[in-house]
């Protein structure tokens, strides 16, 4: 590889935020002034370019201490990493967060997604954007979903600097969120986690028993209630052990695929090949969802123990928690908890005195919904776009770094901590037949007491709605997020299940239920919509990157019309979108069409 | 088409392509298979020395059990595996494909898509008019070599063929996400401010002219460019002593590109600036 380097120098600052990562640079071939010994030696190879995964942390503390990552500083962390400039222009240009232009040191996002939109996002951008003008020092810019549906509207203030600063102001007026992004300092603390959970305290929980029981920066206190005992018992089973009572438990993913757990680790721990990976999927961003942010806040050493035990169960000593970028407050509480996890032993090369070395990582994503796709999440980690990797080879075999990778979300890890303290055939009992165990689901919308509840597999959506105080007047409810689909206020018995929801044509996808009442314009939901995935396709593949540009602007052209008029836009839409579903590499462009197609179909938008 | 290696015989792989049994060597593409059995399935990011990227969707086929189509391109062929290559499904994707490429982008220089179109049937104008299109213009900012993006189908041939599997510069790469994804060297900045070495190599591979010679962007914007006059002559550089070969395409007597043909074994297609770009002085007949 014969890298170029520009002439561009990094300011002190750039070059601080890049060394306080890496440590200072050791010769002129990374960036540091020149000796005489690097006359006489190259740096290069193999060694170098190992270290390609730093990118994205790198870019990272370049945005978080300045605000943006110009041409310098690029080239600098380039210098650094041995990657080459262009890779890296690629790469800081493909999230949301980073900005390669300059910009004021405090962003503010503001949501406009579906929960906040229907909470009246658009007058609150208004607002601040009629506040905070250019030149007031911050950018305010419009955001996906935030992941605090249940506080809708919502806004997050991040400000460079060092260390960097920020502020979630949510349920979010004009006033509060123009302070939150002036002084994030002094911006009224969040509510805590378990404002999130309105069965808090209910003793029959079982996912969320500890949320708002437990203190979630004490190890100790975890373990009054109940923590470490399931990691304990992995020890006392074995791996082989753990993986059959995770497949005898019937546990499948809850993620969206709803793939079986126990075969998904078989497969991982009987590859040859070497090593294996564990990777938490936390970067929760499907609009609507805010499940794993709740539990990551309100009891973030039961995802350590979780991601423990099945880096034990299928041979991995290393684990990577890949964590949404807009989730500060979930970063600051699993990063203690994985601290103080290490220190105590519960981490480290020698987990509890067992003779198993474990240890996690965080990397944060940076604002691409795409990098929930299991395989755009390797290539970000490894400091590559987020594109999805066509499958075949799956991850249990190439994954990670090339090698056997399991990848789990926090939801179905957390579900672990249960199965081995109850016992697989205790956990298989609750739930139906097929969905067995307890689930989680995300409510917002108009509903009375929005939040995360827990029910075991079967309850209707009926029952569900009414636990969270549903409000008069629902017309439709969004299940399954952006890339689910809407079912109508009359099927409120539709059981939620994974058979059941498929029987009932639709599907439970990640837990999202987003109820909408007859004030909120279907068209403009759609829209919505349509502009979200045409903002979040990767670009890789033409069905997604054109297609999702031409669902949206069909849904533009018939948003104000119906009947005949927009017969020919939905025949056009009805076609583009089967291909989008056919021909698409990933999961995003395959699920484009569904939201729309359903509302068209089931709730007769534009008849 | 690449020269075949000698080696080892390898294993068969039976399976059935449109109900007939086929059988290709262990580590065939279906498109492999289809090509062997005379199949013409379209393509346009495929590239035979490159690895496939399967981005533009045009050779999806159906396999049975899969829930959704497959790339022909890139899929390896499966014992048992039945494919089925003309279904309605799949024309329907391709159809729909051709419109949204045709829609989005200028295809008026890449080969083969014209009779595709009509073979689909496909009508890119039913987007309508508002329809968003690339709309960039070309960007001429070195004597060597022309960028002309609103022509790129996004296919990552390039992007490979500078990187890893070819040329080794990484001067270029995919920058930006979505529909406003673009190849860019880094900051975006001209070729000339980029780690380019003018091999070459990208222009080669693009399939759609959005990268071209300046002598072949220039000819076709004063209308002289006619390929159908053009004679090709494959030889072997004079430059140094590698011996690449060397493909003059001569219009009137005078070099108007330079390729180099895929299938020799030592330099599968890759020129360096020299072989390719310096062939003035062979016409300097002052
Ligand atoms: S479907 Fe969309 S997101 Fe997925 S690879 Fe294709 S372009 Fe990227
Ligand atoms: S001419 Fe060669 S070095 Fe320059 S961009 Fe193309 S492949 Fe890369
Ligand atoms: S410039 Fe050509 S080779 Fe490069 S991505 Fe575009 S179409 Fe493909
Ligand atoms: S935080 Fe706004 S929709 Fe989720
Ligand atoms: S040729 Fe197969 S996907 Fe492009």
């Amino acid at each position: 590889m014969d890298l170029h380097f520009g002439d561009s120098k990094p300011t002190d600052d750039e070059r601080a935020a890049v060394d306080a990562l890496l440590g200072p640079p050791e010769s002129s071939w990374e960036g540091a002034d020149r000796s005489d010994a690097d006359l006489r030696w190259a740096r290069g190879g193999r060694a170098a370019r190992d270290r390609r995964d730093l990118l994205l942390p790198g870019l990272h503390a370049l945005n978080d201490r300045i605000g943006w990552i110009s041409e310098g500083a690029l080239d600098y962390l380039c210098r650094r990493l041995t990657v080459p400039p262009a890779e890296a222009y690629g790469v800081a240009t493909f999230y949301a967060l980073f900005s390669v232009r300059p910009r004021p040191a405090t962003v503010l996002h503001v949501c406009t997604d579906l929960a906040c939109a229907a909470a009246g996002a658009g007058g609150l951008c208004a607002g601040i954007e009629g506040r905070l003008r250019p030149g007031s020092g911050v950018s305010v810019q419009r955001s996906p979903c935030l992941g605090l549906c249940e506080r809708a509207p919502a806004a997050l203030a991040v400000k460079a600097g060092d260390p960097v600063r920020t502020a979630v102001s949510a349920p979010a007026t004009v006033e509060d969120a123009v302070l939150a992004a002036s002084a994030p300092d002094s911006a009224p603390a969040e509510p805590p986690a378990a404002m999130a959970v309105p069965q808090a305290g209910d003793p029959s929980l079982t996912l969320l028993r500890r949320v708002g029981v437990v203190d979630p920066s004490s190890l100790d206190d975890y373990r009054v209630h109940g923590g470490y005992t399931a990691l304990r018992r992995a020890f006392e089973l074995g791996p082989a052990g753990v993986i059959r009572e995770v497949t005898d438990s019937g546990l499948v993913g809850r993620g969206g695929a709803a793939f079986p757990t126990g075969r998904k680790w078989q497969a991982t721990a009987s590859q040859p090949d070497h090593p294996h990976y564990l990777v938490c999927n936390a970067d929760e961003s499907e609009p609507g969802t805010f499940k794993d942010r709740v539990l990551m806040e309100g009891d973030p050493y039961a995802l350590v123990e979780a991601m423990t035990i099945a880096g034990y169960a299928t041979g991995a000593h290393r684990g990577y928690l890949y964590l949404r970028g807009e989730y500060p407050r979930a970063l600051r509480r699993l990063e203690h908890a994985i601290a103080q996890a290490r220190a105590r032993g519960f981490l480290g090369d020698d987990v509890l005195g067992q003779g198993y070395a474990f240890d996690i990582e965080i990397r944060r994503g940076a604002g691409a919904y795409i990098c929930g796709e299991e395989t755009a999440l390797f290539n970000s980690i490894e400091g590559y776009r987020g594109e999805p990797r066509s499958k075949p080879p799956f991850p249990v075999e190439k994954g990670l770094f090339g090698k056997p990778t399991v990848e789990n979300n926090v939801e179905t890890l957390v579900n672990v901590l249960p199965i081995l303290t109850m016992g697989a055939p205790a956990y298989a009992a609750v739930g139906t037949a097929r969905s067995t165990g307890p689930k989680l689901y995300c409510v917002s919308g108009s509903v009375d007491r929005p939040g995360v509840y827990e029910l075991p597999f079967g309850a209707t959506l009926g029952e569900l709605l009414r636990l969270a105080g549903v409000r008069d007047g629902l017309r439709a409810v969004l299940l399954g997020g952006a890339a689910g689909g809407f079912v109508r206020a009359d099927e409120m018995d539709i059981p939620l299940t994974f058979e059941g929801t498929r029987e009932a044509g639709t599907t439970l996808g990640s837990g999202v239920v987003l109820a909408f009442d007859g004030t909120v314009p279907l068209p403009r939901l759609l829209l919505r919509i349509a502009e979200f995935f045409r903002d979040e396709s990767c670009g890789q593949c033409v069905p997604c990157r054109v297609g999702t540009v031409r669902q949206e602007e069909a849904l533009h052209r018939i948003a104000e019309r119906t009947g005949a008029a927009a017969a020919d836009d939905i025949a056009l839409l009805r076609e583009v979108g089967r291909a989008m579903r056919d021909a698409s590499i990933c999961g995003l462009g395959q699920t484009a069409w569904n939201a729309v197609e359903s509302a068209i179909d089931r709730l007769g938008a534009y008849a | 088409m690449t020269a075949i290696p000698l080696g080892v015989p390898r294993r068969l792989v039976e399976f059935t392509l449109d109900g007939r049994e086929a059988r290709v060597p262990e580590g065939s593409t279906i498109l492999d298979a289809c090509r062997a059995a005379g199949k013409d399935i379209p393509t346009l990011c495929e590239g035979d020395t490159l690895r496939p990227k399967n981005a533009c969707r045009v050779c999806v086929v159906e396999v049975e059990g899969s829930r959704t189509l497959v790339p022909a391109c890139s899929r390896t062929a499966e014992p048992g595996m039945e494919v089925r290559t003309g279904t309605e499904r799949a024309r329907h994707s391709r159809k729909v494909v051709l419109e949204l490429l045709a829609s989005s982008v200028d295809l008026s220089t890449t080969p083969r898509v014209a009779g595709w179109l009509k073979e689909y049937e496909a009508k890119p104008d039913r987007f309508g008019p508002e329809a968003a299109r690339l709309n960039e213009e070309p960007r001429v900012d070195n004597e060597l070599y022309v960028r002309d993006y609103d022509k790129c189908i996004l296919c990552y041939k390039c992007v490979d063929a500078c990187g890893d599997q070819w040329q080794n510069t990484f001067a270029i790469s995919v920058a930006g996400r979505g529909f406003d994804a673009r190849i860019a060297v880094e900051h975006d900045a001209p070729l000339t401010d980029s780690a380019c070495v003018y091999c070459g190599n990208c222009i080669e591979v693009c399939p759609t002219g959005a990268l071209s010679f300046k002598s072949e962007f220039d000819m076709r914007a004063a209308g002289t460019w006619d390929e159908s006059a053009q004679t090709e002559t494959t030889t072997v550089c004079a430059y140094c002593g590698v011996g690449c070969n060397l493909t003059l395409h001569v219009q009137d007597n005078e070099i108007v590109k330079v390729t180099s043909p895929y299938d020799n074994p030592v330099t599968h297609g890759n020129l360096c600036i020299k072989g390719r770009f310096g062939y003035q002085h062979v016409q300097n007949r002052d």
